[in-house]
């Protein structure tokens, strides 16, 4: 029996990449937007581009608010990706201040316009940008990054940044002209990953590969 | 800074991956999927396919070939040509697209950009530019391959864009397109410095030391490369070796 991977459909593009390289794992993906299912799944991905209103309004209009937080309660495994990583906080300052679904306490606000050496820099970050530790992380080798080593490039593309509010929920960041931003958040079951893993080659698949056998 | 993107860009007629000479006289050069396949396997931070006889058509036909493409290629794929709507987006998105390169829609009609990027996010809307120099020093954008004037100033075009929210700019060279005689490094270098959006450099790579002034010089954010890598004039783990002596960050692999 291969494993089942839940991937919430709410309406945002690029499910496709994101089912393929969960399939390219050896995991069955099963699409979908139904309660039901959500409730009953073995382990739940939540992925998601473009602005945070619009994907909370997504998730709204399905009813999947309630159901994505019950799950998340449950101790089974969670991912979010990019957009989908942001929403699993308090709340967005995207275009105006947005309720998210609050699972992971903390903020997402826009990436200081300005470096660590106080000079403008190119917004969205966009491109491929190595993972540090953050600096309260846990271990990474027993969590989705552990055959990721410090340094490993992956691929981003935000303009705005989840800040946890607890130190120790950074499990890696990847500094950004000398600021360091979240790049993957984790409390307990639940992961967040601002960066796009379906779109980070062998590090991003290694990342999923991980996801899919954790329980 | 973030690392530099080395981008291959894929120009696609039909089932085929073409190159152009000053986006005019084409060549078929082979099954575009043989290519991207190789180009990942080689390291290459991101692809770029352009339809580019969709605009004639009035219609991107990308779908099929994007849609496998992204059995098999995990790095971020840009799509261009013919993406009129934000249905033609969603379409191209869900078949396995990042982001859309738009040129002649937003042209004809500038608020595409902002319906675009509030729907699916600045980071998806890449706005493509078509270049070509003028007497006076300015440059002013084409559509249709560089067929078609359209009395835009590119400089104010691409500031507008960016207000309207344009997360990049696709700019490409007519003049430079093909000639294998280096990128026009003082247009990058206009735009690079006009907006804060990242800026990709396109057409006119034939050797290393272009695609080091464009970054040095120009300021580009990405560069992308169709047929010095089509043709194997150069490969990317060679460029990416080159860049790093040359104090160029790139990805490591």
């Amino acid at each position: 029996m291969k494993p089942i991977v839940t991937v919430i459909d709410y309406g945002i593009g690029n499910l496709f990449s994101v089912s393929r390289a969960i399939e390219h794992c050896g995991a069955e993906v099963h699409l979908t937007d139904s309660i039901e299912e959500i409730a009953n799944a073995e382990r739940l991905v939540l992925p998601g581009v473009g602005a945070f209103e619009d994907g909370m309004q997504g998730l709204a209009e399905r009813k999947l608010i309630e159901p994505i937080r019950e799950y998340a309660e449950s101790g089974r495994p969670f991912l979010g990706i990019c957009l989908g990583m942001q929403m699993m906080l308090d709340v967005s300052e995207e275009f105006g201040v947005h309720k998210g679904l609050g699972l992971i306490p903390g903020r997402v606000q826009a990436i200081p316009t300005t470096g660590a050496d106080g000079q403008p820099h190119k917004i969205p970050h966009i491109g491929w940008n190595g993972l540090v530790e953050a600096p309260q992380a846990e271990e990474w080798n027993r969590t989705i990054l552990r055959d990721v080593k410090v340094g490993d490039a992956v691929y981003f593309v935000h303009s705005f940044t989840p800040v946890p509010e607890q130190a120790e929920h950074r499990l890696a960041d990847c500094v950004y002209d000398g600021l360091a931003l979240a790049a993957v958040i984790k409390a307990g079951n639940l992961y967040g990953c601002q960066f796009h893993p379906e779109k980070s080659g062998d590090v991003g698949l290694s990342i999923f590969q991980q996801f899919v056998k954790a329980s | 800074m973030p690392n530099l993107r080395l981008i291959a860009r894929l120009d696609i007629k039909g089932p085929n991956l073409i190159k152009g000479i000053h986006l005019e006289g084409l060549r078929v050069v082979g099954d575009p999927q043989t290519f991207s396949k190789r180009y990942y396997e080689a390291g290459v931070d991101e692809l770029i396919y352009m339809d580019i006889v969709a605009s004639l058509y009035g219609r991107n036909n990308l779908t099929e070939i994007v849609r496998h493409t992204a059995r098999n290629v995990f790095v971020p794929l840009t799509v261009g040509g013919g993406v009129r709507s934000t249905d033609d987006v969603k379409e191209l998105l869900r078949a396995g697209a990042d982001k859309v390169a738009i040129n002649t829609a937003a042209i004809q009609r500038p608020e595409l950009i902002t319906e675009v990027s509030r729907r699916f996010g600045s980071q998806c809307m890449v706005l493509s530019i078509e270049a070509k120099r003028l007497a006076s020093g300015k440059w002013e954008a084409y559509t249709d391959n560089g067929r078609e004037r359209t009395g835009f100033d590119v400089i104010e075009w691409v500031q507008r864009g960016q207000e309207l929210g344009a997360g990049e700019i696709l700019l490409t060279s007519i003049d430079q397109e093909g000639t294998r005689k280096g990128f026009d490094v003082a247009l990058t270098r206009a735009v690079s410095d006009a907006v804060t959006i990242p800026v990709i450099a396109s057409g006119g790579m034939g050797r290393f030391e272009d695609l080091a002034e464009v970054v040095q010089t120009g300021h580009a954010d990405a560069v992308a490369m169709a047929d010095v890598l089509h043709y194997d004039r150069l490969n990317l783990q060679d460029i990416r070796t080159q860049a790093r002596a040359a104090g160029l960050m790139v990805r490591q692999l």
